[in-house]
C-alpha cells in the first residue's frame, strides 16, 4: 500500500452515469489513437533526444559525471513515457472491476481456489490504502475466508502498474514477468498459509461479530469514453504524484552507475553473500518508500553486480510491507495478528531472494 | 425532505462528496439533510467494500471513488 496509494481513493476509477448517446465516442478513441501514435514517435527518438542534450553540455561524454548524465538525460523521459503508458492501460483495465465485483466473485471460494483468484484480483481492482479497512471488513463481514482476504491484501500493493511499468521500463519485461509471478506468488501461498493457521480469533472482536449482506448497488454503464477518462485520471493521479519520486530515483540510480565501483556492490550484494537477503527484507520492512522512488535505484544496483534474487527481495519488502499500512490494519487486526502477517510475507520474500539467486547464476 | 448518508473514513474524497451532494442539491431545490458515517462497523453494515459511500434514504446509490455531479443530481432527483 505503500506505493502510490497516499492519498484517498485516488486510484478508483470514477463510476459512470447511463448514456443513451454518445456522439463524440469516434472522436475519444480518435484522439487517443493520435495520443499513441505521438507517444510512440517521441520515443522513438528519445536516444538521440538524450545524445544531443549531453552534447550541449560542457562535460566530457566518457568521464564518470557524462556517463551519470547522460543515464539521467536518456532514462528519465524513456521513465516517465512508459510509466504513463503502463499507469493509463491499468487505470482502463480497472474500469471493469470494483471491490464490491470482487467480492461478489470471491464470494463462496473455498481456500486454495480462492487465494489464487484472490490474488490475481488483488491486481486488478483499484485499491488505495485509504479504503484497505473497509475492504478488509467488507470482505471478511460477507464470509471471505480470512486467508482469502490476506491473498488480496498482500498482492495489491505489492504488485501494481507502478512497480511492474518501472520494472519493465528499466530491467526488461523478463524481470517484471518475473516479478509479477512472485508477487503472485507470495500473496497466493501466504495468504494459504494465513487460513491454514486458522487465526480468525485474532481478528478485533467486532469484525469478528459482524455479518453484513453485500449492497445491491444499481448497475452502472460506462461506455468507451468513459474508460479511457478513467485510464486519464490513472494518469494524472498516480503519474503526477510519483514522477518527482522516479527524478529523484533516477538521479541517485545515475550516482551509483557513474560513481559506484562494482565490486563494491557485488561484493556487498552479490550471489556470494548468502546473508544478504535476509539482511535486505529485514533493511525493507521499516523503509516507507513508492515503487517510483527505489525502482530507478534498484536498476542501478543490477547493472553494478547485486544479485537480482536480492534486489527482488529488498524491493518486495519495501514495498509489501510498510509501517503505515501496518498501522491502518492495526484498526481491525490484533498486534498478534499483525506480526504473523509480517512473518509469513517476509518468509515468503526471503523465499522468492533465495530462489532467485539460486536460479539465475 | 432527503436523508443522504455519506460513508468514509474521513478521507479528503469523503469530504469532497459531502459537498458534492451539498451543492447538487442546492442546485435542484431539493432540501437534504446530509450526515457523515465515519466508523468503520456502521460503514461495513451498509454492505459495501470501497469508500466514499453515498446512501439516499436508506438506500446504497454508489460505492467508492469521487461520484459524478451528474450523477449525484440524478439520484437526488429520483
Amino acid at each position: 500500500m505503500s506505493t502510490t496509494t497516499v492519498s484517498c481513493c485516488k486510484g478508483n476509477p470514477p463510476p459512470v452515469a447511463p448514456r443513451t448517446s454518445e456522439p463524440s465516442t469516434v472522436k475519444w478513441l480518435a484522439a487517443t489513437a493520435a495520443a499513441l501514435v505521438l507517444w510512440g514517435l517521441a520515443y522513438s527518438q528519445l536516444i538521440p533526444f538524450s545524445d544531443w542534450i549531453v552534447a550541449q553540455l560542457p562535460i566530457d561524454r566518457a568521464s564518470h559525471l557524462g556517463d551519470a548524465v547522460s543515464f539521467f538525460a536518456y532514462d528519465t523521459p524513456k521513465v516517465l513515457m512508459l510509466l504513463t503508458l503502463v499507469v493509463f492501460a491499468m487505470g482502463l483495465v480497472r474500469s471493469f472491476f470494483s471491490p464490491e465485483k470482487t467480492r461478489a466473485m470471491l464470494a463462496g471460494k473455498h481456500e486454495g481456489v480462492g487465494n489464487v483468484l484472490s490474488a490475481m484480483l488483488g491486481i486488478l481492482t483499484p485499491f488505495c490504502s485509504c479504503s484497505a479497512v473497509p475492504l478488509f471488513i467488507g470482505f471478511v463481514s460477507a464470509g471471505i475466508p480470512l486467508g482469502v482476504t490476506f491473498s488480496f491484501l498482500i498482492a495489491a500493493p505489492m504488485v501494481n502498474e507502478v512497480a511492474l511499468g518501472l520494472l519493465f521500463a528499466l530491467v526488461g519485461w523478463k524481470v517484471a514477468l518475473t516479478y509479477l509471478a512472485f508477487g503472485l506468488g507470495v500473496a497466493i501461498v501466504a495468504g494459504w498459509v494465513i487460513g491454514r493457521l486458522h487465526l480468525e480469533h485474532w481478528l478485533e472482536e467486532w469484525v469478528r461479530n459482524l455479518r453484513a449482506s453485500a449492497a445491491d448497488l444499481p448497475p452502472e454503464q460506462i461506455t468507451v469514453v468513459d474508460r479511457i477518462k478513467a485510464g486519464l485520471e490513472a494518469v494524472n493521479d498516480i503519474v503526477g504524484k510519483v514522477w518527482i519520486w522516479i527524478i529523484a530515483g533516477i538521479a541517485v540510480g545515475a550516482f551509483i552507475h557513474g560513481y559506484v565501483p562494482s565490486s563494491l556492490l557485488a561484493e556487498i550484494m552479490g550471489r556470494g553473500a548468502w546473508w544478504s537477503v535476509p539482511a535486505a527484507v529485514l533493511l525493507g520492512i521499516p523503509m516507507y518508500s513508492n515503487a517510483a522512488g527505489i525502482i530507478p535505484v534498484v536498476q542501478a544496483l543490477l547493472a553494478k553486480g547485486a544479485a537480482l534474487g536480492t534486489v527482488l527481495a529488498f524491493m518486495m519488502s519495501v514495498i509489501a510491507l510498510s509501517l503505515p499500512e501496518m498501522i491502518i490494519l492495526r484498526k481491525v487486526l490484533s498486534v498478534k495478528l499483525i506480526a504473523v502477517f509480517i512473518g509469513v510475507v517476509g518468509t515468503g520474500i526471503l523465499a522468492v531472494g533465495f530462489l532467485f539467486n539460486a536460479l539465475y547464476q | 425532505m432527503k436523508d443522504v448518508k455519506v460513508l468514509g473514513p474521513g478521507c479528503k474524497r469523503c469530504v469532497a462528496t459531502a459537498e458534492m451532494v451539498q451543492s447538487q442539491a442546492d442546485k435542484l431545490g431539493v432540501p437534504v439533510a446530509i450526515e457523515k458515517v465515519t466508523d468503520y462497523a456502521a460503514i461495513a453494515g451498509y454492505g459495501i467494500a470501497s469508500t466514499p459511500g453515498i446512501v439516499i434514504d436508506g438506500k446504497v446509490v454508489h460505492a467508492g471513488g469521487l461520484p459524478k455531479p451528474e450523477d449525484v443530481a440524478r439520484w437526488l432527483a429520483a
